[in-house]
C-alpha cells in the first residue's frame, strides 16, 4: 500500500478523525473569528457608503456569503452522499449528516438577511423574487433531508437513504431554479438585482471576499464540532469509545 | 435473460398490479374522491365570483392533482413491502429499475389516469373554456407521470419508516415545484390566448428525464429500505 493511500485510510478511520478533529477545532475556530473580525470591520467601517443604497447595502457582507454557502453546503451534502453510497466510507456518511443542519442555517440566514434588506429597498419584507423563492425551496430540501435522517433509526441506512435524496435534489436544483426564475419573470417585471451588475468597487469587493472566506472557515469549524459527537453516537458500542469514556470519568 | 423474457416480466408486473387495484377498487377510488373534494374546497374558501375562479382555476386544479397523486403514492410499495413480495421482486434476475418502472406505470394507470378522466367534468365548474380544458388535460397527461416517477423515489425511501406519509410529502413536495409551475402557467397562458409550446416542451423534457433517472434512483432507494 502506498504512503498516500495509507494516509487516506487513516484519515477515513473514525477514531483517528475524532482526535484529529479535536486538534483542528480550536485552530479553525480561531481563524474564523479573526477573519470575521477583519472582514466585518472592513465591510462595516472601512468600505465606502453606496451612493444609491446608503449604508443598508452593507448587509451583503453577511447575506451574500451566507447565500453562497447555502448552495455550496448542498453540493458538499450530495458529494459526500455519493462517496458514502459508492465506497461506503463511514466518514463521508458522518460529514453528510453533520453538514445538513449547518446548510439549513446558512439558508435561513440568507433568507432572513435578504428580507431585512428588502424592507427598506423594496418596501416589503418579502417579494416572490426568483432568487428568494429558490432559496426558500432549498431550505425545504434541507428540512426534508433532515426529517428523513431523523426518521430512520439505523444510522448507516439513514446515511444511504439521505444520499439518494441528496443526489435527486442536486439533479433537481437547477430545474427548480430555472423554473422559478421563469415563473417570476412571467408574473412580474424583472426585479432590479443589485448583485447582477458586474461592477463592484474593489474597496467593497475585498471585504466581501474576506467574509466569504470567513464563512467557509466557519463551516469547517461547525462541521468539525458536529462530527465529533456524531462519531461518538455511531461508535458508542465500540471499545475505543468505552475507553475514552472511562478515561474521562477517572 | 433475453429481451422477450424481460418484456414478459415487465408486462406481468403491470398486469398483476392493475389486477390487484381493480380487485380493491375502493383504494384506487379514494384518491379520485380526494381530488374532487379538495377541488370543491377552493371555491368555498375563495368565493364564487366566476372571474376570480377562472383566474385561479389552473393553480387550484394543479394543486389538487398534486396532492391527490401524493396521497396515492403511499400505496405504491406499501403492501408489497409488508408482505415481502417487494423483496422477491428485487431478488429476481431482471434489472430492478425496469421492474420498478412497471410498478410505477401500473400505479399511474390506476391513480393518475382517473384524475384525467374526471377533470373534464370539473373544469366547467371553474369556468374554464374548452380550449383551456384541453390544455389542462394535456399538461396533466404529461405532468402526472412525472409526479408518480419523482414521487416513487420518495416512497421508496420512506416505505420502511414509521409514519411515512408526512415525511413523504416533506421530501417530495419541493421536488414537484417545476411541474406545478409549468403545468399551471401553460393553462394560464391558454386562457389569455398566449403560446403554450414552451411549457409543453419543458414538461415533456422533464418527463423524459424523470422516466430515465427516477426508476434508477427508486431502485437504489428500495434496496436501501429493504436492508
Amino acid at each position: 500500500m502506498s504512503a498516500l493511500s495509507l494516509a487516506f485510510h487513516r484519515l477515513a478511520s473514525l477514531p483517528y478523525f475524532y482526535s484529529l478533529a479535536g486538534k483542528l477545532l480550536p485552530w479553525a475556530g480561531g481563524l474564523s473569528i479573526v477573519l470575521f473580525g477583519v472582514g466585518l470591520y472592513m465591510g462595516l467601517v472601512l468600505a465606502p457608503t453606496d451612493y444609491e443604497q446608503g449604508d443598508s447595502y452593507r448587509i451583503i457582507y453577511v447575506h451574500v456569503p451566507a447565500a453562497w454557502m447555502s448552495m455550496l453546503v448542498y453540493v458538499v451534502l450530495a458529494i459526500s452522499g455519493a462517496i458514502a453510497l459508492v465506497w461506503r466510507l463511514k466518514l463521508a456518511e458522518v460529514v453528510a449528516r453533520a453538514s445538513a443542519p449547518i446548510g439549513a442555517s446558512y439558508t435561513f440566514l440568507a433568507l432572513a438577511t435578504g428580507s431585512i434588506w428588502g424592507k427598506p429597498m423594496w418596501g416589503t419584507w418579502w417579494i416572490w423574487d426568483a432568487r428568494l423563492t429558490s432559496e426558500l425551496i432549498l431550505l425545504f430540501l434541507y428540512l426534508g433531508y433532515m426529517a428523513l435522517q431523523s426518521a430512520i433509526d439505523d444510522r448507516r441506512t439513514a446515511a444511504r437513504a439521505g444520499a439518494v435524496l441528496a443526489l435527486v435534489g442536486v439533479v433537481n436544483l437547477p430545474i427548480i431554479h430555472y423554473s422559478v426564475e421563469w415563473w417570476s419573470t412571467l408574473h412580474q417585471g424583472p426585479t432590479v438585482s443589485k448583485f447582477d451588475s458586474p461592477s463592484i468597487h474593489l474597496s467593497m469587493l475585498i471585504p466581501l471576499l474576506l467574509m466569504a472566506l470567513a464563512f467557509k472557515i466557519h463551516f469547517v469549524t461547525a462541521i468539525l464540532a458536529r462530527i465529533r459527537p456524531e462519531i461518538l453516537v455511531r461508535e458508542q458500542r465500540t471499545q475505543w469509545v468505552e475507553r475514552l469514556i472511562s478515561q474521562r470519568q477517572s | 435473460m433475453n429481451r422477450t423474457g424481460l418484456f414478459a416480466l415487465f408486462t406481468a408486473i403491470i398486469r398483476r398490479d392493475v389486477m390487484i387495484a381493480i380487485r380493491n377498487r375502493a383504494d384506487a377510488a379514494n384518491s379520485v374522491v380526494f381530488y374532487v373534494i379538495v377541488f370543491t374546497l377552493f371555491p368555498l374558501a375563495i368565493g364564487q365570483d366566476p372571474t376570480q375562479l377562472q383566474a385561479l382555476a389552473p393553480g387550484v386544479i394543479w394543486i389538487a392533482a398534486l396532492l391527490a397523486t401524493l396521497l396515492g403514492l403511499e400505496g405504491l410499495f406499501r403492501s408489497d413491502f409488508d408482505d415481502g413480495s417487494l423483496e422477491q421482486l428485487v431478488l429476481t434476475t431482471g434489472p430492478v429499475p425496469l421492474l420498478i418502472l412497471g410498478k410505477i406505470l401500473a400505479h399511474w394507470c390506476v391513480t393518475g389516469l382517473p384524475l384525467l378522466l374526471v377533470t373534464p367534468l370539473l373544469a366547467p365548474m371553474m369556468q374554464l373554456t374548452g380550449l383551456s380544458t384541453a390544455v389542462l388535460l394535456l399538461t396533466l397527461l404529461i405532468g402526472t407521470p412525472i409526479l408518480s416517477l419523482v414521487g416513487s423515489v420518495g416512497t421508496a425511501l420512506t416505505v420502511g419508516t414509521r409514519r411515512g406519509g408526512v415525511l413523504l410529502s416533506l421530501i417530495v413536495l419541493p421536488l414537484y415545484i417545476p411541474v406545478l409551475v409549468f403545468g399551471s402557467t401553460a393553462v394560464q397562458n391558454a386562457e389569455l390566448g398566449l403560446p403554450i409550446a414552451g411549457q409543453i416542451y419543458l414538461l415533456s423534457a422533464m418527463a423524459v428525464l424523470a422516466l430515465c433517472l427516477a426508476p434508477i434512483a427508486a431502485a437504489a432507494a428500495i434496496k436501501i429500505s429493504l436492508n
